[in-house]
């Protein structure tokens, strides 16, 4: 025994942690490997989608709001096109004399037989079907329900057949609908962490039960709670953090793809909902948190099951 | 043991059952004392791998107390235990070596899990592998050793850290009784630096081996002691070493 140095004497050194190589030999090495990295790679993927899709409904509810709140449409519903072009004629002149209107737009006929043509078909004019006069105005500010009676009140007077509209109002619906959508998304997201979550949890209960055997003698060679937790929380976070790199790189190709498509569309809805750098920040967090979410789920698995043995 | 001659372990009327079962172990009391050799004994059932589970502090007995270097074991804190776990070396009956990690790993990781350092644990380790008669073997799985070298990397790596109390139960069950004997003497080396030596065995041959020995004999679950030598040791060596 005289040949053995005497290490007792940094045994006494307090509860030192595993560090880098060591605390990776205490466990096999890829004892976590297999399906883990990529049920939450999925996972991360699917949870981009839906936090990117939420914000771009989001960005596209404020953006399609703003444009519209300070919006109202005048139609001018008079069968005979002379008396239609008269009154028109005489909205235009009113409304141009509030001082809260901004712009003022007669929308011309051709872009109304546009409009009309997939519904009506080619050929149509304002002789053989009466298509009522649109007028577009956009107010400085917010077109409230007071603003409108006042101008309606003033239109009737000189056009007794317009109709003045804010165009938040009939579009009401279509925000609703986009707030439901975006609740969706919200519930996707909560869903799909809490299916990562408990990914998780299984993967550090089996790799627990797999190692049960080395977890037991570390604890009896007098290493810590803290000690063994951390070479899972270790094992777990490379995981996740391969998993989440994977989902991240996945779930945003799938976002410019989508976005791609929709900017295709080249509709005025739609261009309000791209992504702004604080929505890609968000996106960028999905990863970084499934790591967290994942070390901290590990380590509550591995303490509870140590707190078992004495 | 900068106590001096004070007890290393005691168990006062230790008794332990597992789950609703009868009492495995009954009225246990005894005093281990610093640089002493005991041999357990007893027959196969009668409780010995049951009272070293107590001992390495594996296992809470169903009553009674245990000290260990002075301090109430029982009712300590969970979060103090390892630093008294670190304390002891364990020889396991079926072994415990850590499957995937070479017997050189095996044999460091309680310096490891110490938090000695790379370069200080390459000696003893190294020394250690020597002794056992594996260092030609340092980076075998312990799947492909022979039961015999699996048991010798349990042996060091339950001495590797000069414990001050250890606790082999049937060391030497698996190898040839020439190995036998070289692992006594390894025991005996580490018993005459200080360390308490406590071995389980049936092999009653090998309690001739060691004169200055004392004998603790379980029987279906109670420790004979007809002559309480075990609660006051005649030939302790702290006694003929102390003045009167
Ligand atoms: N984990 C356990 N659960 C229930 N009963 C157990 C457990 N471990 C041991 N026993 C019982 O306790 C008694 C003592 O067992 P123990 O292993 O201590 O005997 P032993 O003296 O070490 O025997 P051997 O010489 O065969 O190793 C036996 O009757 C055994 O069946
Ligand atoms: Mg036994």
């Amino acid at each position: 025994m005289s040949k053995t140095p005497p290490v007792k004497r940094r045994l006494g050194r307090g509860l030192v942690p595993f560090r880098g190589e060591r605390a990776s030999q205490l466990l096999p090495q890829g004892s976590l490997a297999g399906p883990v990295p990529w049920v939450i790679a999925i996972m991360v993927a699917l949870t981009v989608i839906a936090t990117a899709a939420g914000l771009a409904l989001s960005n596209l509810a404020d953006g399609a709001q703003a444009e519209l709140s300070g919006g109202a449409t005048i139609q001018v519903v008079e069968a005979e096109p002379g008396e239609r072009a008269r009154q028109a004629q005489a909205v235009e002149e009113v409304l141009a004399g509030f001082p809260e209107v901004a712009t003022i737009r007669r929308v011309p006929q051709s872009e109304l037989e546009g409009l009309l043509e997939p519904w009506l078909g080619a050929g149509v004019d304002g002789e053989t079907v009466p298509v009522p006069a649109l007028i577009d105005v956009r107010l400085r500010e917010e077109a409230t329900p007071d603003k409108l009676r006042r101008m309606r009140a003033a239109l009737l007077q000189v056009a007794p057949d317009a109709r003045i509209d804010a165009q938040a109002t009939w579009l009401g619906p279509v925000f609703s609908a986009i707030a439901s959508l975006q609740y969706l998304a919200l519930a996707l997201v909560v869903l799909l962490a809490t299916t990562s979550l408990a990914a998780v949890f299984l993967a550090a209960r089996s790799a627990l039960g797999s190692n049960r055997e080395t977890i037991e003698v570390v604890h009896l060679l007098g290493g810590t709670d803290t000690q063994i937790a951390r070479v899972f929380q270790r094992t777990v976070a490379t995981d996740a953090a391969l998993g989440g790199m994977v989902g991240l790189v996945l779930g945003t190709a799938a976002v410019l793809f989508l976005g791609q498509r929709f900017a295709a569309l080249d509709s005025g809805m739609v261009a309000g909902g791209g992504l702004g750098w604080q929505d890609w920040l968000a996106v960028a967090f999905v990863p970084l948190i499934t790591v967290l979410l994942a070390m901290v789920t590990a380590r509550l698995t591995v303490v509870a099951a140590l707190r078992k043995m004495l | 043991m900068s106590e001096g001659d004070e007890e290393v372990v005691t168990f006062d009327n230790v008794g332990l059952r597992y789950g609703q079962g009868k009492e495995v172990l009954s009225d246990i009391s005894f005093t281990l004392w610093p640089g002493s050799f005991y041999f357990l004994t007893g027959a196969s059932g009668a409780g010995k791998t049951s009272l070293l589970k107590l001992l390495y502090l594996a296992q809470r007995p169903s009553r009674g107390v245990i000290r260990m270097f002075g301090t109430d074991v029982i009712t300590l804190p969970r979060a103090r235990l390892p630093s008294y776990r670190r304390r002891l070396g364990v020889v396991f009956q079926d072994f415990r070596l850590v499957p995937h990690m070479s017997a050189h790993d095996n044999i460091a990781l309680p310096l490891r899990v110490s938090g000695v350092s790379e370069a200080d644990l390459a000696k003893p380790v190294a020394d250690m592998l020597e002794w056992v008669g594996l260092a030609h073997r340092a980076e075998a799985r312990p799947a492909t050793l022979s039961g015999g070298e699996q048991q010798r990397v349990a042996i060091a790596r339950a001495v590797i850290g000069r414990p001050d109390v250890l606790v082999a139960d049937e060391p030497t069950g698996n190898v040839d009784p020439e190995m036998a004997v070289k692992l006594l003497r390894l025991f005996e080396a580490l018993n005459r630096l200080g360390t308490t030596v406590v071995v389980a065995t049936h092999d009653l041959h090998l309690l001739q081996k060691v004169p200055q020995s004392m004998i603790m004999r379980l029987d279906k679950g109670r420790l004979s002691d007809p002559t309480g030598m075990l609660r006051n040791p005649p030939r302790r060596k702290a006694t003929e070493a102390r003045p009167g």
